[in-house]
């Protein structure tokens, strides 16, 4: 077989579907960025260190810079610009907003991605490094040392964490768990 | 105290007026503009200290598939060397002009291509060679090369007969004290897409002040400033290391003029760390001599700091031993030393961040050797008037500030003997520290529309780097003009909006409010003809006063428990709480997030950050965010700020800055607090486990 | 990064088939370090052989009462699985501990075995490695080194090895299963990770083209009493200053089975078997896992600036060692 260095992927991202020709080095982040045009997942490091590219990859949370493209087809990729419809706001973005859970906002769009696929994760009861020494029947209680620790693959310089922090306890706590 | 303001928009705590746009992924970044036919610059940079380029062999990278061309000091355009910052020439902006390498960072060359991709490719192929020759990157108070700083922000301190208040002293605490060289760290890594259009220079670039980087670029290519045109609507975070015209947007320039496409080029983490400014290490010793009932006789504050030979810069380290407390002899030195390093450039809180965690550990130590309770201490050498300047303070509420902040923190229960409070194994202490921070304004413009339909719109070449500066001028605008924000309409981060300064030294917000308020104010005079728009313009340059007065600070007082676990050196931080004294807020849901933020980096430098290099190359080696470890959230309490009443009489509107206090004073109180804790002073940035662990220390909850 | 080929493989026939045509090829899993690599331009593969969707995910009760875990299980699933957590707590703990749950969601047991190290030096292309570049040099030794190795380095390579999951499965004598062209093969973990020696650059005992299949845990009465423990420079999200894996089974007063490893100490997981013999047998007392932490940390060579390493390697041990004497079942 020739070996070639671009592929035909195709994947589904905010529910539209795509079929495209990737260089096998595109990262799905670039992908995102550069062929779709779409610039909420940001480039913050490049290098899987500051989780500013999250997505959800076929709704768990992934780090597009890290990902190939080519590794991504056949997948579905939620980026930030679909976590909610046109004009509206989902409540973690919502109370991202209303208590200032940032400042320059651009390690935001990871941030949220990012809660929302940890509150599924703690919802499906996976444990933390907090709690991996409970029982293993035990479900973590979301808390605020839980959610730090389940929260800090994402780096925010301009010190937002702890309005952060309380935006997705709030949002977890009115919505049930659901983001 | 303060005229009373009347209830209006200021004053309310309201939502980032963009923040939709941000959390939906909406808002653009410099690297997130489309544009047809853009092409992309990557970077290649030096690997060592100082030295030569010999040569560029780019053959192979020109053959490389996708790849425009390769510029390097030999065949990009030429620049005018005269171009310059606030200080004059700066050499860091002469880029792919010279061989010469002056620190391990610089740009040697920039590979043009059509994706990222194979630019990056064709970087990795590029064969640079460099003779290189012996550097010197070791700072130190008495390195022979040291020459005293720049006084363009004001003269030494020398008051009083500082041997004679010395001699006589009960205790005279004389101590070293060392801060490293640190990043700014800004999420998004500096980029610029750039491009030329009939003579005009175009940029959306990030930066903390679009009108002096278009200067710059009208500087660097002797074209008159009004063809260069810099957008910088959304900035993901500057922290000071933004200030400048960086290297993206001067390459970009080259190569877009040098290939006739628009050219973005977004600066890879490694190449931030490496290529941007950094806060200068720092060498200070204090020397403070008490009487026995804790009065202060005598304050002497030396400090050096790393200055590179491109540029001048003042890293202000002594600024506070001129304004916090009263003695009758108080001397600063600030010396700077060239070396062969990365130059310098304001980090959140220039100067008092460090200079605050020397004054504050040495006040520190004075109560300690004294027996005495660190806030009684600092209550007791509170100045009527500026210690130096012997000028009165326009407003000075640090004691109301120390005084809340205490009685918040429970501090009064706190027992003084250092490692007298336990948890199990853990070590628990607290400690406190004050600061100042000078506050100010600078000249700029604004201009109001009054629209036909009874909107304003508000134009001010302000920048939002993540302030809120967007949010908060809006409220300025809504109360000058006496409408609801909802009429107002602002815009900001574009350098066709005028002159303004940018958002920095904690005077961004006052600059650009008190344009804004003048202009208002001129357009409530004359109002004009209502049936078509009306503007008035305003430029603040001749309305300012350079020399009021009275000494215009702001104030704040950290205090800070942490447990510390002896065993392994690990120390957290519990709780955190800063009080504040910045003026009358504008937005206390903004303003909070500001300063916390700000205590955030304090308590990330306090324990973290560090910038280490191999001494052989001067290279870093921990130049990414695996390396060079920010506070991540799991190291973050639920820190807790606020303000006491203040109003701020050089100001129209009763405003100070805050954007830099934040972070001064909160590294000195973690480190008091951990002295507090362990007894172990830590005199030296970070406070790293290695530097608290205890050899054979018995375990955590042993049985 | 250099242009490069890639193929998904649906079995894992094809996938060896696909290693062994191009001697340039690597194994992509979730990519989380090899793709980082790529990027420094340390990796270069010529060509990447997805096997992330092979079916080798999922984790399987052994008649032994160990677990048999596929190697592209993603970390995530290990450390969430109810019997992982039950049977070898200190492997969730490990795991958990680790890189950030974006990167544990995507990351493999397999991949995160064959991680490279985080040695500032490897990964900086300017300057000598004996890792990166055979024969090159080692600059660590004499450059800026306080994480690196105390502990089974040479004068070739000062190296640490950064997982986290290794040191635990280290402490319960994993055994990794492979497959090649030739056939299938074990090597216990114990073994995986050759000494340093003259060559740092031979990181693992796997067969040329060998695809690691599953990570296979022997059952055992101690491995429920075990915990994991990290110290880093920051409270998470960082790679380990040393790192201890341990279990400790207490019957009638008396140290019946103990295991101890450490991370962030040597180029492999270390297995402190010699300490873990001063207390089988013994009393569990403080100054008998004194007694054991002096004996983990006896061979110790530490570099001039990580001596503080060995102190707090011993400190932690101890306090490892306390905590699990301290639980119900060991008392």
């Amino acid at each position: 077989m020739i070996d070639h260095t671009r592929t035909d992927v195709s994947l589904r991202v905010n529910e539209a579907f795509h079929r495209l020709s990737v260089d096998n080095r595109r990262t799905l982040l670039d992908l995102l960025r550069e062929d779709l045009g779409l610039t909420g997942p940001k480039k913050g490091c490049d290098h899987g260190q500051c989780g500013a590219c999250t997505v959800l990859c076929d709704d768990r949370r992934v780090l597009s810079c890290l990902t190939l493209a080519v590794a991504a087809d056949a997948t579905a990729v939620t980026t930030v610009e679909g976590l909610a419809a046109e004009g509206e706001l989902r409540p973690i973005q919502e109370a991202f907003v209303r208590l200032d859970g940032f400042q320059c906002g651009f390690c935001t769009p990871g941030q949220i991605c990012s809660a929302v696929g940890m509150l599924a994760e703690h919802a499906a009861g996976w444990p933390s490094a907090v709690t991996a020494g409970d029982a293993p029947d035990r479900v973590p209680e979301l808390d605020e040392t839980e959610v730090r620790e389940r929260m800090s693959g994402n780096l925010c310089r301009c010190g937002a964490y702890p309005s952060i922090v309380r935006a997705v306890l709030e949002t977890a706590a009115r919505q049930g768990g659901a983001a | 105290m303060s005229p009373e303001p009347a209830p209006g928009a200021v004053g309310a705590s309201r939502p980032r007026i963009e923040g939709p746009l941000k959390v939906t992924g909406a808002a653009r970044y410099a690297a997130d503009v489309p544009l047809p036919d853009l092409a992309h610059g990557w970077m290649v940079t030096a690997t060592t200290s100082r030295g030569r380029v010999r040569d560029v062999d780019a053959s192979t990278a020109l053959a490389m598939p996708g790849v425009l061309g390769v510029l390097d000091h030999r065949n990009a355009p030429r620049l005018d060397q005269g171009a310059g910052n606030y200080f004059g020439p700066d050499g860091s902006l002469q880029l792919l002009q010279h061989e010469v390498i002056p620190y391990a960072g610089w740009p040697v060359a920039l590979v043009v291509a059509e994706t990222p991709e194979q630019a990056r490719a064709a970087a990795a192929a590029l064969r640079v060679t460099c003779d290189a020759e012996p550097h010197d990157l070791d700072l130190g108070l008495e390195h022979p090369a040291a020459r005293p700083a720049s006084t363009a922000f004001g003269p030494e301190a020398d008051t009083g007969d500082l041997d004679a208040e010395l001699a006589a002293s009960a205790v005279v605490v004389e101590e070293r004290y060392r801060t490293p060289e640190e990043s700014h760290c800004a999420v998004e890594p500096h980029a610029a897409t750039v491009w030329w259009d009939s003579g005009d220079l175009y940029a959306v670039d990030s930066n903390q002040g679009a009108f002096s980087v278009s200067e710059v670029l009208a500087a660097l290519w002797s074209i008159d400033r009004e063809r260069v045109h810099v957008r910088s609507e959304h900035v993901g975070g500057g922290f000071g290391g933004k200030g400048a015209c960086g290297p993206p947007v001067i390459l970009g320039s080259l190569a877009s003029r040098r290939f006739g496409r628009p050219v973005r080029i977004v600066m890879t983490r490694a190449q931030v760390f490496e290529t941007t400014s950094s806060r200068p290490p720092t060498d200070q010793l204090l020397t403070i001599g008490a009487d026995a009932d804790g009065r202060l006789r005598a304050v002497r504050h030396r400090a050096a700091y790393a200055l590179s030979p491109l540029a001048e810069y003042i890293e202000a380290c002594t600024e506070q031993t001129k304004v916090l407390y009263a003695a009758p002899a108080i001397r600063t030195q600030l010396v700077a030393v060239p070396l062969d390093v990365l130059p310098p450039a304001s980090m959140r809180g220039p100067g008092a961040t460090p200079g605050s965690f020397a004054l504050e550990s040495a006040i520190d130590e004075v109560a300690e050797r004294l027996d005495l309770d660190p806030v009684e201490l600092r209550l007791r050498n509170q100045p009527a008037v500026g210690p130096v300047s012997g000028l009165p303070f326009s407003t000075r509420r640090l004691v109301a500030c120390l005084r809340e902040g205490a009685r918040r923190f429970g501090w009064a229960a706190r027992d003084r003997r250092p490692r007298s409070r336990r948890e199990g194994a853990l070590l628990i202490g607290s400690g406190v520290a004050t600061t100042s921070f000078g506050a100010g304004v600078f000249p700029s413009t604004a201009s109001i529309t009054a629209e036909t339909d009874g909107t304003f719109t508000v134009s001010v070449g302000a920048s939002d780097i993540g302030t809120g500066a967007r949010t908060a001028l809006t409220a300025v605008a809504a109360d000058s003009l006496g409408v609801g924000t909802e009429k107002i309409r602002i815009r900001i981060g574009d350098s066709d909006l005028g002159a303004a300064w940018g958002a920095g030294g904690s005077r961004g917000t006052t600059s650009w409010s008190f344009a804004i308020t003048e202009a208002a104010k001129k357009l409530r005079e004359n109002p004009g003809d209502p049936a078509g728009p009306v503007t008035a313009t305003v430029d603040t340059t001749t309305m300012i006063d350079f020399r009021p007065g009275g000494e215009r600070q702001t104030f704040s007082a950290v205090f800070a428990e942490v447990a510390v676990d002896p065993a392994t050196g690990e120390v957290r931080v519990r709780r955190l709480l800063g009080l504040f004294a910045v003026g009358r807020v504008i937005n206390p849901l903004l303003a909070r997030s500001q300063v916390v933020g700000g205590m955030v980096m304090g308590l990330s430098m306090a324990l973290h950050e560090e910038s280490v290099r191999d001494a052989r190359t001067g290279r870093l080696v921990n130049g990414d965010f695996a390396g060079y470890h920010i506070a991540s959230h799991a190291d973050v309490p639920d820190v807790e700020a606020d303000f006491v009443p203040d109003y701020e009489p050089q100001d129209p509107s009763g405003f100070n800055g805050l954007g830099e206090i934040g972070t001064a004073g909160t590294a000195a109180a973690i480190a008091n607090a951990v002295w507090h804790a362990t007894g172990t002073r830590h005199r030296v940035l970070p406070v790293r486990l290695d530097r608290v662990l205890e050899p054979g220390r018995a375990a955590v909850r042993e049985p | 990064m250099r242009e490069f080929a890639y193929r998904r493989a649906a079995r894992v026939s094809d996938a060896l088939t696909a290693v062994a045509e191009d001697a340039g090829a690597r194994y992509l899993g979730g990519g989380t370090n090899l793709v980082d690599l790529m990027k420094r331009g340390v990796e270069e593969p010529t060509r990447l052989v997805d096997v992330r969707r092979l079916p080798l995910d999922g984790v399987q009760v052994a008649p032994d009462g160990g677990l048999v875990v596929g190697a592209t299980t993603t970390n995530s699933d290990v450390a969430a699985h109810p019997e992982v957590r039950r049977r070898f707590p200190a492997l969730a703990l490990a795991v958990l501990s680790g890189a950030s749950g974006q990167l544990r969601n995507v990351a493999t047991v397999g991949g995160n075995l064959l991680q490279r190290t985080r040695c500032g030096y490897f990964a900086d292309l300017s300057r000598p490695c004996n890792k990166r570049v055979p024969g090159s040099g080692c600059a660590a030794i004499g450059g800026v080194h306080p994480n690196h190795a105390v502990l089974g380095h040479s004068e070739h390579c000062v190296a640490t090895h950064p997982s986290d999951m290794a040191v635990a499965l280290a402490a319960f004598d994993a055994v990794v299963r492979y497959q090649t062209l030739d056939g299938a093969g074990e090597i216990p973990l114990s073994r995986f990770y050759p000494p340093v020696g003259d060559r740092p650059d031979r990181e693992t005992a796997l067969p040329p083209g060998a695809l690691i299949t599953a990570v296979v845990l022997p059952g055992s009465a101690v491995s429920p009493r075990s915990r994991y423990r990290k110290v880093r420079e920051r409270a998470s999200y960082a790679f380990a200053i040393v790192s201890v894996a341990a279990a400790l089974d207490v019957r009638d007063g008396v140290v019946h089975d103990v295991r101890i490893a450490l991370g962030g100490v040597a180029s492999r997981p270390w297995r402190a078997g010699s300490a873990e013999a001063v207390l089988r047998g013994a009393r569990p007392t403080a100054d008998g896992f004194r007694t054991c932490a002096d004996e983990a940390l006896s061979d110790a060579k530490p570099l001039p600036d990580n001596g503080y390493k060995v102190p707090l390697a011993r400190n932690l041990i101890r306090a490892v060692l306390a905590e699990l004497a301290a639980t119900e079942e060991n008392r």
